[in-house]
């Protein structure tokens, strides 16, 4: 009779060692960052993504020198390229021409490539330090409500209620409306820069806020913290050693998705009037002027709204990307 | 507010319009000869009468109540419903802004001190329901528009120049017939006398308003008589669907006998309200409407089309009105309190630019001074002449050395945030002026409160450096009072705010002023306002910008069209139609 033995079918008790067969010698433990970035780099629309806000803070950065090669000083009027009747550019296509390659606006004749260009400073820097402003906010607020529970979390959870009730853009074209030109040892644009960034913090730092204390009440039950707690670590310890690194990933995908939100926040202030002064160019103020001329001069509202466009676009297919390689079960 | 005064445009040279347009009087479906021709500034004459006008209001009316209703296009059109004491001439150009008595039978006659004005009304005229129209009518009619709650539209000059001692309405009026008020006499039932507290030798402008239209006290129903106001002119309300339409037809108890200033020609009236603008631009064209009743012009949209199509072109007027676009120079912000400063502000700006701002030389034309022309008597010059409007900026830097601040200096410039042209004024100065060091801070502000609590308030602006403040004014008649003295009276400054002069403070403009109100005779009064025009830039307060113009357009079925220099834009008055 033939052995049971002969049957190659003897995987059956040898299975452990089969697997560890099939993979190599070697096993490559990986890390979580590890995972996340493969599977990120397979996923081709968030790269697309990443690539246009990589190129977008290269204009914004390199500004000067884009509208020096291709444009004309920002707030520079050239009359000569308007006609004097209608107010818009001589010409077809709003003036678009190889010297002006988005077209004049109309009225005073300046470039509006070279205000599209500089106004990507203005909406960039505004939302990513007003996110920057909500995560340290959010991300602390969350985490000491939810580790701290009790009448921490009450407090917190209630005023991150009465935040989110609050009509914020009314509030905004209030406190825009009465801050005087000189504050807090700011002046100018630097002011409104930090007042709607402090504006645009506030008013979103509980969406953030919730999410990391939702987190933070299951995390604080897993058994490391637990391990954590008994072998004696404060709660400090606890906070930012053993659960912080088990947040990154939310916050970095909610910093990630609300930047998008910040630059349209941006420009609706800018557009209510209540942004940026002008003659310095944001993308909100231009399509603000731009609702005047939309019928006769389409380009002066096409380029800042096609940049608006793009640019939320690209933050929020990254951001949907970088959740779904950081988090694969919230698909 | 003042910024309600919509005083919109006038005459202007439409002669070679005028030229091109009268080939497309034909196309209304008459083919008479009536329509077609073009007299004296007037186009497609004609006396055919019937038909029915149409008119659109992109907004609602502030009232038809003849009490509550301070915009220039309803004081015009409210003389087909009502007769005033006085009214501007039916007729184009300089001769519409006369007056000539209406409901009276001469113009006021003055006391030898302009305190007291006596006018004797005409016999025959009579209310739409058959009632004889008395001096008592007159009185109670003013005495209404006092009450300022209840009609809180309306101006208020009869409430500062009446001596009212304490009287404030008839509602609360404890004379039986409701005729307590002292400072107006009726000693019979033709004649009717004004008492003021202070000279003004303008009185007649107060008793062409409206509100001296006569008002049955048994027929008044208060804040609800704008729902069926009771004619006395040729036409008389059909229907009215509050702030959505209203129709009139003609008034049987209106007697041409009575009346040398009306000939009144179609046989109904239309009046559609709170219509889009643009929609309303649009349908002139394709002659589903006659008349944009506010006649402050076509929109940008409208006049980009109007002006590439030499057909659409040739049917338009160009109106310039008694309303100035300026920057005022506010004294209270160093250095702008050295004059020099000041004057280095008007030899920098560039007009060209501010004249762009507001649409080019369709929208106005470039000002050198404050008086508009259409003002009777208005002279024109240039106190500080540049070449080609353009700025000057030697000028300017030698105006610089002379204050004290060879290198420029830094100041605010205000505007209202809402009004895109006030934007790119402020811009467009903020360009011009960088050019001999002035640099300019931009600073909008909401327009609801801009002088109540921003420019208009002397130490909101002095605190915050507004040394320019973007504004405009027009006129509530084309005479030099009604331009001037809400702008340059140093005395109307308030502290609280709320003003309309941003820093005009001269006492000799002031005395002045008060020189004008007591000088009966009309052409040295004019003299007065060109004295004080040159006065008040000599001191350089003011940057006057442009003189705004309107360009209205024309359907060829309208017949007796014309601009009057009264109201600034088409004398609904005269209208007919070749339309049935």
């Amino acid at each position: 009779m033939t052995a049971p033995s002969d049957v190659p079918g003897s995987a059956v008790h040898a299975e452990p060692e089969a697997v560890t067969v099939g993979m190599g010698t070697t096993i490559q433990g990986r890390s979580l960052g590890a995972i996340a970035w493969r599977r990120l780099r397979r996923d081709r629309v968030a790269l697309g993504g990443a690539a246009v806000i990589v190129l977008l803070v290269l204009v914004a950065i390199f500004a000067p020198l884009i509208v020096a090669l291709l444009g004309h000083p920002p707030l520079d009027f050239h009359y000569e390229k308007i006609d004097p009747d209608l107010q818009v550019a001589n010409g077809p296509f709003g003036g678009i021409s190889h010297d002006f390659l988005f077209g004049v606006e109309p009225v005073n004749g300046r470039d509006i490539f070279s205000r599209v260009v500089y106004g990507s400073r203005i909406s960039l820097l505004i939302a990513f330090l007003a996110t920057l402003l909500a995560v340290l906010i959010g991300a602390v607020l969350g985490v000491v409500a939810g580790y701290f529970g009790g009448w921490v979390d009450t407090l917190i959870s209630r005023t991150m209620d009465v935040f989110l009730a609050f009509p914020i853009l009314l509030f905004a074209l209030a406190l825009a409306g009465i801050i005087p030109d000189k504050a807090f040892g700011l002046e100018g644009d630097a002011l409104r820069i930090a007042l709607i960034v402090v504006i645009i913090g506030f008013s979103s730092w509980p969406y953030i806020g919730r999410i990391i204390r939702g987190q933070t009440l299951s995390l604080r039950e897993r058994e490391f913290v637990d391990a954590a707690r008994s072998l004696g670590a404060r709660s400090p310890r606890i906070l930012f050693t053993e659960m912080m690194p088990n947040l990154v990933a939310p916050i970095l995908v909610y910093a990630t998705l609300l930047i998008p939100t910040n630059i349209l926040f941006e420009a609706a202030l800018s557009f209510l009037g209540v942004g940026i002064r002008p003659p310095t160019p944001s993308w909100g103020g231009m399509l603000s002027d731009a609702t005047h001329w939309f019928q006769i001069a389409p380009n002066f509202m096409l380029f800042p709204g096609l940049a608006i466009f793009v640019t939320v676009l690209a933050f929020n297919l990254f951001g949907d990307g970088l959740r779904d390689a950081l988090d694969p079960r919230s698909r | 507010m003042r910024s309600r005064r919509v005083a919109a445009a006038a005459v202007i040279a439409v002669s070679t319009l005028a030229l091109a347009a009268c080939g497309g009087g034909s196309s209304g479906g008459s083919s008479s000869s009536g329509g077609g021709s073009d007299v004296g500034g007037v186009h497609n004459v004609s006396d055919v009468t019937g038909g029915t006008i149409r008119y659109a209001n992109s907004g609602d009316w502030d009232s038809l109540d003849p009490a509550d209703t301070y915009y220039s296009y309803s004081w015009n059109f409210a003389r087909l419903y009502s007769r005033a004491l006085v009214m501007f001439k039916s007729a184009p150009g300089k001769d519409g802004a006369t007056l000539v008595p209406d409901l009276a039978e001469s113009l006021g006659k003055p006391s030898d001190d302009a305190k007291t004005w006596t006018y004797t009304l005409r016999q025959g005229v009579k209310f739409e329901d058959g009632t004889p129209v008395t001096s008592k009518d007159v009185k109670y009619a003013v005495e209404r528009s006092l009450d300022k709650t209840t009609f809180p539209n309306g101006p208020t000059y009869f409430n500062d120049f009446l001596d009212l001692q304490g009287y404030t309405s008839p509602y609360a009026d404890s004379d039986p017939n409701k005729l307590g008020l002292k400072a107006i006499d009726t000693p019979d039932d033709r004649t009717i006398v004004f008492h003021l507290k202070q000279p003004f030798s303008g009185f007649d402008y107060f008793a062409q308003m409206p509100s001296t239209a006569p008002v049955p006290v048994a027929k008044d129903t208060g804040s609800k008589y704008k729902e069926h106001v009771v004619s006395t002119g040729p036409y008389m309300f059909d229907t009215n669907d509050l702030g959505k339409s209203f129709t009139m037809k003609r008034n049987p108890n209106w007697d041409q006998a009575t009346d040398p200033n009306r000939k009144p020609l179609p046989d109904r009236i239309e009046v559609a309200l709170n219509v889009n603008s643009d929609d309303i631009d649009n349908r002139l064209q394709s002659g589903d409407l006659d008349v944009a009743i506010e006649g402050t012009g076509v929109g940008p949209a409208a006049q980009g089309k109007v002006l590439a199509d030499q057909t659409l072109k040739a049917n338009t007027d160009s109106a310039i009105s008694a309303r100035l676009w300026y920057t005022s120079i506010n004294s209270d912000v160093a250095p702008l309190d050295n004059i020099h400063c000041r004057k280095a502000v008007e030899y920098a700006a560039d007009k060209t630019g501010y004249q762009r701002a507001y649409g080019g030389a369709t929208g106005g034309e470039i000002a050198t001074n404050l008086l508009p022309p259409v003002i009777p008597g208005a002279e024109k010059f240039d106190t500080y002449p540049t070449p080609g409007n353009a700025g000057d900026a030697a000028k300017a830097k030698d105006e610089l050395a002379q204050c004290g601040q060879p290198n420029g200096f830094t100041t605010g410039i205000s505007y209202r945030a809402e009004r895109p042209k006030e934007k790119a004024t402020a811009e467009a100065l903020q360009q011009s002026l960088a050019k001999v060091g002035i640099n300019l801070e931009v600073k909008p502000y909401p327009l609801g409160d801009y002088a109540k609590l921003y420019a208009g308030k002397p130490d909101f602006a002095k605190a915050n450096s507004l040394g320019l403040n973007v504004f405009g004014w027009a006129a509530d008649w084309p005479d030099g009072y009604g331009f001037l003295a809400q702008m340059v009276d140093s005395r109307a400054i308030r502290a609280s705010g709320g003003n309309t002069n941003f820093g005009v403070k001269d006492p000799e403009v002031d005395a002045m002023l008060d020189k004008a109100l007591v000088t009966t005779d009309t052409t040295a009064r004019e003299k007065i306002w060109v004295d004080i025009d040159k006065k008040v830039m000599d001191d350089a307060y003011i940057l006057p910008g442009i003189w705004s113009k309107g360009l209205l357009y024309r359907p060829p079925n309208l017949t007796n069209v014309f601009i009057t220099d009264g109201y600034q834009m088409f004398d609904y008055l005269a209208l007919g139609t070749t339309r049935k």
